[in-house]
C-alpha cells in the first residue's frame, strides 16, 4: 500500500473540495494497477462541492420548500464550469431559468428518475467503479443507477436511455468514457440546467493521488449550447472502514408525488 | 464510434447460450471433471453473462412424488409451457390484449431456458415444499393479510400495489435471485476484493465484498439486504442480512439469512443454490437448487419507474370505473 504520502495529499485536497484546479493530471502519480496491468480506479468515490444544486458559480440562496428553512437553503459554490457561463443559445437559457421556477415539479431528481451523466457523479451520494477488462461498471447510490462502460467491442447507442452507451478507453493513466444515446429527460444540475438528445459526454477519470480522482466532463450539444464546455472536479474515495453503497431506492419517496392524484378518494 | 461491433463474437456467444437440454449437472455427477478458469486475481471466473430463465416451479407440484424427472419428460413439460406462451400470438384471443411476448423473444422459450430435470427448486425439504410456518410465521402472515386489508383495495393507491408494478423490487433481483417470466438476466463482474451482479430488470446492482468485513449495523434495513461473501475453495458464498420487513420473500421477515453459493460447473453453467433461514418464519432452513446458463449481453438499460405508464394507467382506469359507478 502507498499510504504514506497519503497524509499530506488529503490535507491539501480537503482544503480546497470545490475549485481544485482539476485540469489534467496531477504531476507524474501513478495509480497502483489491477491484476490485468490496468490503472485501479475500484472503489467508492464521492463529489465534495455544491454543482448538485448548480454547476456554475453561485451564491446562497433561499431553497424551494420555504417550509425547510436554512436546512433546504441552497449552498454557496465556486462552480465546477471551466471558463464564463454556460454558453447557451437564448432560447435554451430562457428554458433553463422556467426549469429553475418550477423545479419543484419538473427535476427529474424530484421524481426519482435515472439521474444522467454527468449528474449523476456529482450528486451528494456515493458512487462505486467496479473494473474489469472488458467492462468498467459505474454504481451511483442515488436510484441505484448503473452505467456500463464498454472497453472492448465498441458499438454506436442501440436506442436512447437515461445513462447514455458508454465506450471507454485508457490514454495513460485517464479512463476516457465517450457517451451518447441519451435522451432529453435529465439535467445537469437542480438549478435546472439541461440538455438535448444530442448530448455527447467526454469524461475523463485520472487517478491523482491514491485517495482522489480528476474529474473532467467535455459536454457538447450543438442544440442548448453556441460550444463545447468542460466542467472539472476532484472525487474523493470514501476512505472510512466498510465503506459501502447503501440502497437509495428512491420510487417509494416520490410515489405520492407522481400518483397522489389517482389516489381513491377519501382514502 | 471507431469500432463495429463484432458480429462474430456475439453470434458465437448466441449459440452458446441458447444450446439448452443438457439439463443437469444438477442430476448429478458423471459428467467429467471441468476446471473453472481464473481471473487474472486468480479467482475463479464467474464473470459474463447469465440467464437463469426455467419452466421449473419453486416448490414441487400437487401430484408429483420424485425429485428428477426423465430427460423426455422435462422436454416435454418445457414443450407444453412454450406451447401456452406461443398462445398469445392467437389474434384476437384473450391473451392477446396485451403487446406479444413473442414478438420480443420476452417469452422463455425465445430467450433461452435453462434447462432443469427438477421437478422443483426446493431440493430441502426433500418433498420440495416450503417447511411448515412457526407460531410467530403463522401470526405474522395473519398480521400482513390484516394489515393489507386495513390498506383497502389493490388499486386504491399506488402502495397497495405488487412492488413489480411500482419498480421497486422484482422477484429476480432478489436475493435470492429466482427467474420472472422474462429478462431474467445478470451480468457477472469480479475484482480483486468485490464481486458485481447486475440485475437486468431495474438496474439493480448487487456489489458484494469479500474482504471479512462484519455486517452492517442491523438498523440499515433494505430491500434487498446487505450482502457479503467469501470463496470456499471454487464457490462463491454470499451471505445476505439486513432485509426489510417489508421485502417479504415469500413471507420472510427482517430476519432473514440468505445465504447463496455460486458454483461454475461448466463452460456454460454456474450452479446457483440458495438456503433461507429465518425462524421467525419457517420451521426449518430451506435450500432450493437452479441453473444459470451462459447467454448474450450486453444488458441494456432497464428503466422501469421512468416509464412507469401501466401503474398510472391502471389506477386512472379505477378511479374512472368508479365515477361511472357512481352516477349511474
Amino acid at each position: 500500500m502507498r499510504i504514506l504520502l497519503l497524509g499530506a495529499t488529503l490535507v491539501m485536497a480537503t482544503t480546497l473540495p470545490a475549485c481544485a484546479p482539476a485540469s489534467g493530471q496531477s504531476a507524474g502519480y501513478r495509480a497502483p494497477r489491477t491484476a490485468d496491468g490496468r490503472p485501479d480506479l475500484n472503489g467508492i468515490w464521492q463529489a465534495l462541492n455544491t454543482a448538485s444544486w448548480n454547476i456554475e458559480a453561485h451564491a446562497a440562496a433561499p431553497g424551494a420548500i420555504p417550509a425547510l428553512a436554512a436546512s433546504g437553503a441552497i449552498p454557496a459554490g465556486l462552480g465546477v464550469v471551466q471558463g464564463g457561463p454556460l454558453p447557451y443559445r437564448p432560447e435554451a437559457l430562457a428554458r433553463r431559468d422556467e426549469h429553475f421556477a418550477k423545479r419543484v415539479t419538473l427535476d427529474p431528481e424530484v421524481k426519482c428518475y435515472l439521474p444522467g451523466v454527468p449528474r449523476a457523479t456529482y450528486m451528494p451520494f456515493p458512487f462505486q467503479i467496479v473494473q474489469s477488462a472488458q467492462h468498467v461498471m459505474i454504481v451511483h447510490e442515488f436510484a441505484g443507477a448503473v452505467r456500463t462502460i464498454y472497453m472492448e467491442n465498441h458499438t454506436e447507442p442501440p436506442a436512447d436511455s437515461w445513462m447514455g452507451w458508454s465506450n471507454g478507453r485508457w490514454e495513460g493513466e485517464t479512463l476516457v468514457v465517450d457517451t451518447k444515446g441519451f435522451n432529453d429527460q435529465t439535467w445537469f444540475d437542480r438549478a435546472g440546467n439541461f440538455h438535448s438528445a444530442a448530448l455527447h459526454v467526454v469524461e475523463r477519470f485520472t487517478a491523482r493521488s491514491p485517495e482522489t480522482l480528476t474529474y473532467e466532463a467535455t459536454i457538447e450539444d450543438p442544440q442548448v449550447f453556441t460550444r463545447p464546455w468542460t466542467m472539472s472536479m476532484p472525487l474523493y474515495r470514501r476512505v472510512e472502514a466498510g465503506a459501502r453503497l447503501l440502497e437509495f431506492k428512491c420510487v417509494e419517496f416520490a410515489e405520492d408525488l407522481i400518483y397522489g392524484h389517482l389516489r381513491k378518494p377519501g382514502t | 464510434m471507431k469500432r463495429l461491433v463484432s458480429a462474430g463474437l456475439l453470434v458465437a456467444a448466441a449459440a452458446g447460450a441458447a444450446c439448452a437440454g443438457a439439463g443437469g449437472a444438477a442430476a448429478g455427477g458423471g459428467e467429467a471433471a471441468y476446471t473453472v478458469p481464473r481471473t487474472p486475481d486468480g479467482h475463479p471466473d464467474l464473470q459474463g453473462f447469465w440467464t437463469n430463465t426455467t419452466y421449473t416451479p419453486l416448490e414441487r407440484p400437487a401430484g408429483i412424488t420424485k425429485a428428477f424427472y426423465s430427460q423426455a419428460e422435462a422436454a416435454e413439460i418445457e414443450k407444453k409451457a412454450a406451447a401456452v406462451e406461443g398462445e398469445q400470438t392467437e389474434p384476437g384471443t384473450a391473451a392477446d390484449v396485451h403487446y406479444d411476448f413473442t414478438q420480443f423473444q420476452l417469452d422463455r422459450s425465445q430467450g433461452g431456458v435453462a434447462s432443469n430435470v427438477r421437478t422443483a427448486m426446493i431440493v430441502d425439504p426433500p418433498d420440495g415444499r416450503l417447511p411448515p410456518l412457526t407460531e410467530e410465521g403463522t401470526r405474522r402472515s395473519a398480521a400482513r393479510a390484516e394489515a393489507r386489508k386495513r390498506a383497502g383495495g389493490q388499486y386504491d393507491a399506488i402502495q397497495n400495489m405488487a412492488l413489480s408494478v411500482r419498480c421497486i423490487l422484482m422477484d429476480r433481483a432478489g436475493p435470492p435471485m429466482l427467474p420472472g417470466a422474462y429478462n431474467n438476466n445478470y451480468q457477472i463482474i469480479q475484482t480483486r476484493d468485490h464481486v458485481m451482479i447486475l440485475v437486468e430488470m431495474i438496474h439493480d446492482a448487487r456489489i458484494i465484498p469479500l474482504d471479512g468485513r462484519p455486517a452492517v449495523d442491523s438498523r440499515v434495513q433494505q430491500w434487498m439486504g446487505s450482502s457479503r461473501g467469501r470463496w470456499e475453495g471454487d464457490t462463491l458464498v454470499v451471505e445476505t442480512t439486513n432485509f426489510t420487513p417489508k421485502t417479504a420473500f415469500r413471507g420472510s421477515t427482517e430476519r432473514m439469512r440468505l445465504v447463496e453459493r455460486f458454483t461454475r460447473t461448466a463452460e456454460d453453467t454456474i450452479e446457483y443454490r440458495f438456503t433461507v433461514e429465518d425462524a421467525s418464519m419457517w420451521t426449518r432452513p430451506w435450500t432450493a437448487e437452479l441453473p444459470m446458463k451462459k447467454t448474450i449481453g450486453p444488458l441494456f438499460e432497464h428503466a422501469c419507474h421512468e416509464g412507469n405508464y401501466g401503474a398510472a394507467n391502471i389506477l386512472a382506469g379505477v378511479r374512472a370505473d368508479e365515477k361511472r359507478a357512481a352516477a349511474r
